[in-house]
């Protein structure tokens, strides 16, 4: 199953501050650890919310409010789409986020749907007829 | 005390660590089996000492010292019974020779080096096919019996079984720990990728059960496949092999319509295709594509399926591009149903005429006898041809021969076109 994680931003990313150097070799090896598992699937920095803009629908009508926008902790900085076992794996791999000390890192974990997540409808006659293109298929 | 939670936790912690760790381990004991049993130790001196004191943090490091100390006990052990053994003067020759204690602290080249012998000595020809399967997925994928066991619809004893068996197989035939030497390494290559497509292909067209697709097996292969492509990055069939199956990925939603009838490649909705596993896949090609090797047998599939990937519509397939893979194909996997495939392709690139005359040779070969897509190919070429006649008995001929009562009511009712 797919994880979107979302870092959060900060002052320090909102500000436009780059990481150290330290912090980049950090997160290159972290990230490389994710590829070497096979677990990564995308992941990308963003710019601070001061070159994003917000799209507002008022009654089916876009008002556009420009960045930067207020309470940092709210706005997100990055992300990585992972593909794993359960949410304890995609919670075990994040904890090992490399973090600077004295500065607080706060990530989001969200569980991406899939198609089976919309199978409320999956019906017992679904099932059966789904049993029967096995058959067949397994004959190809 | 959240033990539920914890033992979650360490399930996590296990699928994450816990080829890494059967690994080194191995490299250290030589033996993959007491290796494994060492691995589980130290999962379990975590089930009892991480709900207490909470799961450290280095959990694959914290999980390796333990590992290593039983493994010192266990040498120690052996080491002293041993002498005392020699000291009583017993017979020793059905003894093991005493073992020296391995030397735990050697510093070794990498952990990926280690991974890919666990990779090598998992997929050892010296074991079945079924047993490389199991092997690989756990000791690799870090799953359970029982979720092997679930995968493959198979009672979990079975798999148990099947497991020690092999485990004991590579200690009496003293498989080394090793990669193979070059001269047997793309032999060996491509023992490993076959089962890592075999779990592919179980999830994605599964022969049992009760779902048409199993997602959670071709997850599975395809977190073995890239792993595989990042331990061996110089090897075109390895990203080949990641690229097929990201592609073939790609289009599980759109395989299927709501009702659950199977969806044929050209009738899918393209704007259900995964374009995140597009690019992947293509991004895996173009690294194939770089290392500048002849096209493997993987490479050539993944070349056809990415064919249709970059097409947005079905009319913009580029088939002459498809039949020439496929001729390619055939030359490195000779096969009548790849030689069909190429017929397909050469129909919908320069017409049926060319097509039909490949298909007319197969008709001869005892094995398509009762392929019922010969039949029905055969016939489509014929149709298109306005051999009318012909075409309707091959498709009365394929409507006999198919299992799918769906497919052999299409059919007939060509028929009676």
């Amino acid at each position: 199953m797919r994880f979107m994680v979302m870092i959060k931003s900060d002052e320090r990313t909102e500000a436009g501050v780059m990481p150290t150097e330290e912090e980049l070799t950090a997160m290159g090896r972290y990230n490389e650890e994710l590829v070497k598992a096979g677990v990564l699937l995308a992941g990308e920095g963003l710019h601070p919310s001061a070159k994003g803009a917000r799209v507002k629908f008022t009654d089916g009508r876009p008002t556009v409010i420009d960045g930067p926008f207020a309470e940092a902790k709210e706005l997100i900085a990055g992300f990585w789409l992972i593909d794993v076992k359960s949410k304890e794996e995609a919670v075990e791999w994040m904890k090992r986020i490399p973090c600077t000390d004295g500065v607080e890192t706060n990530v989001e974990i969200r569980q991406v749907f899939e198609p089976a997540d919309f199978g409320e409808a999956y019906t017992p006659e679904q099932r059966e007829r789904d049993e029967q293109l096995r058959l067949a298929a397994r004959k190809d | 005390m959240p033990t539920l939670e914890t033992n979650r936790a360490i399930d996590a912690v296990w699928r994450i660590e816990a080829a890494r760790l059967i690994a080194g381990l191995t490299r250290m004991v030589h033996d993959v089996g007491l290796a494994e049993e060492l691995a589980q130790d130290a999962l379990v001196a975590a089930l009892e000492q991480w709900p207490e004191s909470g799961v450290p943090d280095n959990p694959g490091a914290w999980l390796m010292a333990i590992a290593k100390r039983r493994a010192i006990d266990m040498f120690r052990r052996r080491e002293t019974l041993d002498r005392k053994v020699t000291e009583i003067g017993r017979d020793l020759e059905t003894q093991e020779p005493p073992t020296a204690e391995p030397d735990f602290d050697a510093i070794h080249s990498s952990i990926s080096d280690d991974l890919l012998r666990l990779v090598f000595i998992s997929c050892h020809p010296v074991l079945s096919t079924e047993a490389r399967v199991a092997l690989t997925l756990r000791l690799l994928g870090g799953l359970t019996t029982e979720e092997i066991a679930r995968a493959f619809l198979t009672p979990e004893p079975t798999i148990a079984q099947r497991i020690v068996r092999a485990k004991k197989t590579l200690a009496q035939k003293k498989v080394p720990f090793e990669v193979p030497a070059a001269s047997e390494l793309a032999e060996r290559l491509a023992s490993v990728l076959e089962v890592v497509y075999l779990v592919f292909n179980e999830g994605y067209s599964a022969t049992g059960g009760e779902d048409w697709m199993r997602p959670a097996l071709c997850e599975d292969a395809m977190r073995l496949g890239r792993i595989l492509a990042e331990l061996v990055p110089k090897e075109p069939e390895a990203h080949g092999l990641i690229a097929l199956m990201e592609i073939q990925a790609s289009r599980a939603r759109a395989r299927t319509a709501p009702d659950g009838t199977p969806v044929l490649l050209l009738d899918q909705d393209r704007s259900r295709w995964d374009q995140l596993l597009i690019r992947r896949g293509l991004a895996a090609l173009e690294r194939a594509a770089a290392i500048g090797e002849p096209m493997g047998s993987y490479v050539l599939q993944a070349e056809i399926a990415a064919c249709h990937a970059r097409a947005r519509t079905p009319e913009e397939t580029d088939w002459p591009r498809i039949a020439a893979l496929y001729a390619r194909l055939v030359q490195l996997v000779p096969s009548p149903v790849v030689e069909l495939n190429r017929a397909v392709a050469l129909s919908m690139a320069f017409g049926p005429a060319a097509a039909l005359e490949i298909v007319d040779e197969l008709t001869g070969i005892p094995s398509m006898r009762n392929y019922h897509l010969l039949p029905s190919v055969r016939g489509d070429l014929l149709a298109k041809l306005g051999r009318q006649e012909e075409a309707r008995a091959e498709f009365e001929r394929a409507a006999s021969l198919t299992r799918n009562e769906r497919e052999r009511e299409l059919l007939l009712k060509r028929a009676a076109e």
